[in-house]
């Protein structure tokens, strides 16, 4: 695999940047490893070719985000919005993540191997997040599509207001958010939760261990009875 | 026959607190316990345009000859980071409709007539349509709390890029598109079950504050490589401070809508109580803008109860660089037409009142995902009612600025308005008709 360094104190981000939207048949295939991102925010975003980017470091916010296609490593820990609206592609984080980890997200997987911040995975509209550690409060809030696996504990208010979204959590939810309840884990979604443990580097793990919250959809049209809910 | 002399009868008092408005509004929240949800904005009476005036060229002014002497009216807009910003024909704009709310023909329409005329238009909630795109020769696309069908590919193909922070009718507050207005494309579009109420986010899931805008914007910037303008709308409340942080945040355009401003479907409660009208929004914005050495360089557009070109004209002199219409651009298109007066009657209405649009039942086949209603627009003839509508606002604002003794529209000034009443004086800044009177100035 073709290689390519750059290096964040000394190349501008929008010159990175530009590189990395080069057209596709340019990209596809190298390796590009990003040193010294010292936090930088905005590093890989908008990538839409076959191309592996290695973020050796910590990101700043909304690292690859919107990502298509590209396999993206952060080896340190991402800031706000880590591959926020993500369309497909792989984006790895060694170290934590922090809020709104995988906002929005409609395609790929979003691996995290340490706790990601608050909200994980808002609005998730089809992407699939695994966090190797625990998630902050409010996370899958209406969450519309997609998987997210937590194999640590989830905080307050998990998957309030979700639609269709499923949320795999191994360890303890200090409390769930409104419509959102515990649902048998029926063979479909073992067998999801056994292949994203698998791809996300977790194939150890019992699938046993977890239990699955869905949507209970009482709140899918609004009814006056139900108001107290909001 | 009685002598005794009749006592007269006073007439029957109707309160002017309790009115028949009022008096229907509390009998069905009674029976329903619900809130009234409607579309449109505000339909108050409120302090508006109408209340100012221009004062023509006379012995002090020259004026310029009506259908001789030039008056251009074309605006550049996004002039301050953007490589490629983009040149309107027009400083009259199409606003930010979903495709969801209104039927695909309607869009469509926008489009066609938008084009005609050089000017842009604006996708919504839920994304951006193939034949939006087709359609508008300048398009520019809604970045929104929901994230919607939000799809990097389509903001590549956007000539600008609108961050949606607000709207005036309802200013803080997210939107609904109740289940029978989720067809199967828009449901796929959006990606929800078909016929679920979609509740849309009022914040944006992954930034909380002006500083972190700052950096979504940046974010936005370095996706498209600097290409595209890059817009910040927010509804109208503390518009001196909101545009302030808006232009710190780095953006290119502020779009700033008054109470007026149409929504596709709100509390009533929420569109007539929350949020400042259009007039008395734009001299803090302008001032904001003055005041970082900003104006004409990030650009302001005003919207929010825009219906002619005097509206227009005035919007421009109190510091605006370009206008949007919403409601009014339904109205061209055919929206709450006479003509369907007894299907009106038949949804409990009347023309010209009809604003339960999101119930999906209009019957102009605007505000509706109905395939039958659908059908009954023309979206090249509809189009081309909103060009011609668009064509007379723009000559009707070269009038008045001809008049003033202005060769552009951007020439006029607040100093070629007076206000009518106290209250317009005070909220546009400028002087009470034949007085030097601007309430709350210091006259030294």
């Amino acid at each position: 695999m073709e290689s390519l360094k750059f290096d964040l104190a000394a190349t501008p981000l929008r010159e990175v940047n530009q590189y990395l939207h080069s057209p596709a048949s340019e990209l596809n295939g190298k390796h590009v490893v990003i040193d010294n991102p010292n936090g930088a925010h905005n590093i890989a975003v908008g990538l839409k070719s076959d191309i592996k980017v290695t973020i050796d470091g910590h990101a700043g916010y909304y690292a690859a985000g919107m990502n298509q296609l590209a396999n993206v490593v952060v080896t340190g820990s991402a800031g706000t919005g880590v591959a926020e609206n993500m369309m497909s592609g792989v984006v790895h984080v060694k170290g934590f993540a922090s809020n709104a980890a995988g906002a929005t997200a409609q395609g790929g997987l979003l691996i995290i191997d340490g706790d990601a911040g608050l909200r994980c995975g808002i609005s998730l509209k089809g992407a699939d997040i695994v966090v190797g550690g625990s998630v902050g409060s409010f996370s899958a809030f209406m969450a519309q599509a997609g998987n997210l696996v937590v194999l640590g504990d989830a905080g307050e208010a998990l998957g309030d207001s979700l639609y269709e979204a499923r949320l795999f959590v191994r360890g303890e939810v200090k409390s769930l958010g409104a419509d959102c309840e515990e649902k048998p884990m029926d063979d479909e979604a073992r067998q999801i939760l056994v292949d994203l443990l698998a791809k996300s580097g977790h194939a150890d793990v019992s699938p046993d261990s977890f239990k699955l919250y869905g949507s209970a959809r009482t709140l899918y049209n609004f009814h006056v009875d139900n108001a107290g809910a909001y | 026959m009685s002598d005794t002399p009749k006592t007269p009868q006073t007439q029957p008092r109707f309160s002017a607190t309790f009115d028949p408005y009022t008096l229907s509004e509390i009998r069905r929240a009674a029976a329903t316990g619900i809130y009234d949800i409607r579309g449109a904005g505000a339909k108050r009476k409120l302090p508006h345009f109408d209340d100012l005036l221009f004062l023509g060229a006379s012995v002090s002014r020259y004026p310029l000859e009506g259908y001789r002497e030039k008056c251009g009216t074309d605006v550049v807009l996004g002039t301050r980071f953007a490589k490629k910003p983009i040149h309107l024909k027009t400083p009259v704009t199409i606003a930010g409709m979903s495709f969801g709310a209104l039927s695909g023909p309607a869009k469509e329409a926008l489009g066609r007539g938008a084009s005609a005329v050089g000017t842009s238009t604006t996708t919504g909630d839920g994304g951006m349509t193939p034949e939006e795109r087709g359609q508008s020769s300048i398009l520019v696309y809604q970045y929104l709390p929901s994230r919607y069908g939000m799809n990097p590919d389509d903001l590549r193909k956007a000539d600008a890029i609108e961050v949606v922070i607000g709207q005036g009718a309802k200013p803080g507050g997210g939107g609904m598109l109740l289940g029978q207005k989720i067809s199967d494309r828009v449901a796929k579009m959006r990606c929800l079950p078909k016929g679920v109420d979609q509740r849309s986010a009022c914040r944006h899931p992954d930034w909380t504050g002006p500083d972190d805008l700052e950096i979504k914007i940046a974010e936005l910037r370095e996706i498209t490589d600097w290409e595209k303008p890059i817009y910040v709308k927010v509804g109208a409340t503390r518009p001196y401070f909101d545009v302030t942080l808006a232009v710190k945040a780095g953006a290119d355009v502020v779009v700033l809508d008054g109470m007026q401003g149409g929504t596709a479907a709100t509390q009533e409660v929420f569109i007539e109580h929350v949020g400042i009208p259009t007039l008395a929004a734009i001299r803090p914005a302008v001032q904001a803008l003055q005041d970082m050495g900003m104006h004409r360089k990030v650009q302001l557009i005003v919207s929010g109860g825009i219906r002619n070109g005097a509206d227009v004209a005035k919007a421009l002199a109190l510091g605006a660089d370009a206008v949007a219409i919403g409601t009014a651009a339904l109205v061209a298109l055919g929206d709450n037409d006479p003509r369907l007066e007894s299907e009106y009657q038949a949804l409990g209405t009347t023309a010209g009142a009809y604003d339960d649009w999101h119930e999906g039942k209009d019957p102009a086949g605007i505000t509706t995902q109905d395939p039958e209603l659908m059908k009954r627009l023309d979206p090249v003839k509809a189009g081309r009612r909103l060009a011609n509508y668009l064509a007379v606002m723009t000559m009707e604002a070269q009038v008045i600025a001809r008049a003033c003794g202005k060769s552009h529209l951007h020439n006029l000034e607040p100093e070629d308005l007076v206000a009518l009443t106290v209250e317009s004086a005070a909220m546009a800044k400028v002087p009470l008709a034949g007085t030097s009177w601007i309430p709350g100035q210091v006259q030294y």
